[in-house]
């Protein structure tokens, strides 16, 4: 071990980043947040003052731009098809540019469509970018030394996500395993029926052989240090204050600018 | 340190004693290699002793057990257990956090933690970084780092449970070797039990042989125990050290370059030869994934009525070798092709896929059955069946033999395999060494062509390995040819006729037949 681990909590990366410094739960508590003024308006404007300060704020948080792009490339693909819908189907109102019956193309569903773009990506932002790459070591100890959620809840379920990637796995050895006993050329429901009951099995018998490991190592007690403290900073702090800014402004601006439409 | 007086203890559901009328006391500082036959209930002792049976839904104990003088769950972190599943131990996703785990549960103050963290993962010798993601671990090393987060607790009692059943030559040496340095102050207590004797029998200084009805068979140094009480060990399947192979070396002679045709009838397999190709990879690569090929280019050759052994290091890809000759995983280039005779009729599997008769990747299931089975390397993946005799005619129904040669064949080979008085049991309730020999059973009852099997040999003693020989061989006579994936260096001296060895570093392989001891002339 090299001297420089002595004495030191390690992290998955060092903080070089400004979003690193943030809580996870921070992170969470932002995404939920901006859901708010998302959710009770459909107008064009706020969507649009969301998506700029939340563009600006992982920016500034040290979220890499092209890196950002890319994983936003699901929702290029999926957010012009919601416009779309709304652009032909919408409510019509204001001027008629194209009637063809049911697909009725006016003013009024232009500007649903537009407002549904740019909330879809309004939406997706803060997902991907502040919890997509959550840690979920470091979400666990805020759950349990912040929220206080009890530690035999979260480490338990921290220990059995460790064990899904085991499941992918096990799914494949027993697709392989049933094609090599003469059962492969069942039906695909009856094999998969067959396969889940034998993952299920499986399942049982790793988390019987976790759960002696865990308690082997002491872990039963309700009473427990933490070698990591998680705590909220100052960073912390003014992230909360400038969403919470962010999401008033962007309803107070729809209201002064009389774009506001609640759902509903 | 650990007393125990006519302690017993039986799993839950079960009928009999797992083990009984127990009487043991071993000192602190001692170091004890604990030895039975299958069977008698070594593994259930371990547990028991880190504190982690007990609870009443579990099974239940007669006698007492104590550690220190305090029931053993009332000892949590004195006691260290080590399994035979490298998986089984890991916790959490980073090397340190696992290690500081137990020492948090310990309630130790933070600021403490990680020097003890550090400190524990020098002394194992795993110098790895504390964030390095504990999936990326092999074998060895995460035994190690089991060790590590058992020595972080101060433990004073290791408890190791064939720590390494499943690991490769070097994965072995690692963990004997930071076992050594552990116990090397003298006073850390270490039970180890392991059917490889030879692993530890320099290390220990007492050795306790457990019988198989209860009690006590053997209870001495080493050289004493092996010397005075070989037979009766011997008899047990204990791998006495020094003691000759329990099946003859000689009669099996290693077999030079298949070059002969392909060509023989399929229905008459004893007329086979060596000099038949059963299957032949052309350019092969393999992997799980198309993004990690695990080896390139392989061109070898699976020869009949020959014993073929795949060597290598852990992680090299023999297992994905052994997956992509049987026709179960896709090549991610180059070809599998099977030899004329055992190719089957081509035929449309479904709607969207043909057989392709030199291929066995696109073979039906069934069609696998008589031409090429596989024993996986973890047995519970491969069974389907609520009892061992079911398992066994599984194939047999699937292939619609009728019932009364089903029968037939199925009681058969339980008696071949020593499972008879198990027919009735669930296949998952078996122990580790009658699983293996019910998974390998389940290809033999189809009689295929070609057998694979992936560390046939694994947690066996002394016996039930012969046994396990002596059936390859068997199947070697009858003209199937078999191709085993292992490390056990006994399997690899009575059967490389014909040695694959994969390594990771440069890219091609070819495979050759071994001359052990003797020139290899072709039979």
């Amino acid at each position: 071990m090299t001297s420089a681990h002595v004495g030191l909590a390690p992290s998955q990366s060092p903080p070089t980043r400004l979003l690193d410094r943030l809580n996870p739960l921070t992170r969470v508590a932002i995404g939920l947040v901006m859901l708010v003024p998302l959710v009770i308006t459909i107008d064009w404007l706020s969507a649009a003052i969301v998506l700029l300060g939340e563009l600006l704020g992982v920016l500034l948080l040290g979220v890499k731009l092209p890196q950002l792009l890319r994983r936003l490339l699901p929702i290029f693909l999926v957010a012009p098809i919601g416009a779309l819908s709304m652009a032909l189907y919408g409510k019509p109102g204001g001027r008629v540019h194209l009637d063809w019956g049911v697909i009725v193309v006016s003013d009024q569903s232009l500007a649903l469509a537009g407002a549904v773009l740019v909330r879809v990506f309004a939406l997706a932002l803060p997902a991907i970018a502040l919890m997509g790459s959550l840690d979920p070591t470091d979400l666990a100890d805020a759950l349990a030394q912040i929220l206080k959620l009890p530690a035999r809840f979260v480490l338990g379920t921290l220990a059995g996500v460790r064990m899904v990637g085991l499941f992918v796995d096990d799914w494949r050895a027993l697709g392989q395993a049933r094609r090599a006993r003469g059962l492969g050329d069942q039906g695909r429901l009856r094999r998969w029926a067959s396969m889940a009951f034998g993952l299920l099995v499986q399942a049982l018998r790793r988390g019987t052989s976790l759960a002696t490991s865990m308690e082997a190592r002491g872990f039963g007690g309700n009473q427990r240090t933490w070698a990591r403290s998680s705590r909220l900073t100052g960073a912390d702090a003014i992230a909360m204050l400038v969403t919470l800014l962010l999401a008033a402004g962007a309803v107070m601006a729809a209201i002064v600018f009389d774009t506001l439409w609640i759902t509903g | 340190m650990i007393t125990a007086e006519s302690w017993g203890w039986r799993h839950a559901g079960r009928k009999a004693w797992a083990v009984r009328n127990l009487d043991l006391t071993i000192d602190p500082g001692e170091r004890v290699l604990l030895l039975g036959a299958s069977g008698s209930g070594k593994s259930t002792r371990l547990p028991a002793l880190a504190g982690v049976l007990g609870s009443a839904d579990e099974g239940e104990s007669t006698g007492t057990m104590l550690v220190k003088g305090k029931h053993p769950t009332r000892q949590k972190g004195l006691v260290a257990l080590v399994q035979q599943d490298p998986e089984a131990a890991v916790v959490l996703h980073r090397v340190g956090d696992d290690v500081a785990f137990g020492l948090e549960n310990l309630q130790v103050p933070p600021d403490q933690i990680w020097p003890r963290v550090s400190e524990s993962l020098e002394a194992v010798g795993l110098d790895v970084a504390l964030n390095r993601p504990t999936s990326a671990l092999s074998g060895g090393q995460k035994q190690r780092l089991a060790l590590a987060g058992a020595i972080a607790m101060h433990a004073e009692v290791l408890l190791l449970d064939e720590p390494t059943a499943n690991l490769d030559p070097e994965g072995i040496d690692e963990v004997r070797g930071a076992v050594g340095r552990l116990v090397a102050d003298r006073r850390t207590t270490l039970i180890v039990v392991e059917h490889r004797v030879q692993v530890w029998a320099d290390l220990v200084d007492r050795v306790v042989v457990l019988a198989r009805d209860g009690g006590l068979l053997a209870d001495g140094p080493p050289l004493e125990v092996f010397h005075r009480h070989r037979d009766a060990l011997l008899e047990a399947g204990v791998w006495v050290p020094g003691a000759p192979l329990p099946v003859d070396g000689d009669g099996f002679v290693p077999r030079d370059h298949p070059t002969a045709p392909d060509s023989a009838d399929f229905a008459d397999p004893v007329a086979r030869n060596h000099h038949e190709r059963l299957l032949t990879t052309a350019d092969l690569t393999i992997g799980r994934h198309a993004q990690h090929p695990v080896q390139r280019h392989l061109d070898l050759t699976i020869p009949a009525a020959t014993s073929t052994v795949v060597t290598g290091p852990n992680g090299v890809g023999k297992s994905t070798l052994a997956l992509t000759l049987a026709g179960l995983l896709e090549p991610l280039s180059g070809e599998v092709i099977a030899a004329p005779a055992i190719r089957p009729p081509a035929a449309r599997r479904s709607l969207m896929r043909r057989v392709s008769p030199p291929h066995p990747i696109t073979w039906r299931s069934r069609d696998l059955l008589t031409r090429i089975g596989t024993v996986f390397q973890q047995p519970e993946h491969q069974f389907v069946a609520a009892t061992v005799a079911d398992e066994i005619a599984v194939g047999l129904r699937a292939l619609g033999t009728p019932t009364a040669e089903v029968t037939a064949r199925t009681d058969e080979l339980l008696e071949v395999l020593h499972l008879t008085r198990l027919a009735r049991a669930n296949p998952f309730t078996l122990s580790g060494g009658e699983k293996r020999r019910l998974s390998v059973g389940t290809v033999l009852a189809t009689q295929p062509a070609v057998i694979l099997l992936d560390e046939p040999t694994f947690g066996q003693d002394r016996n039930t390995w012969a046994e396990l020989v002596r059936l390859v061989r068997a199947s070697v006579d009858e003209g199937r040819a078999v191709v085993s994936v292992t490390h056990d260096q006994a399997y690899l001296s009575v059967l490389a006729q014909h040695r694959i060895a994969l390594t990771g570093g440069p890219d091609r392989h070819d495979d050759e037949a071994t001359t052990p001891g003797r020139a290899g002339a072709p039979r």
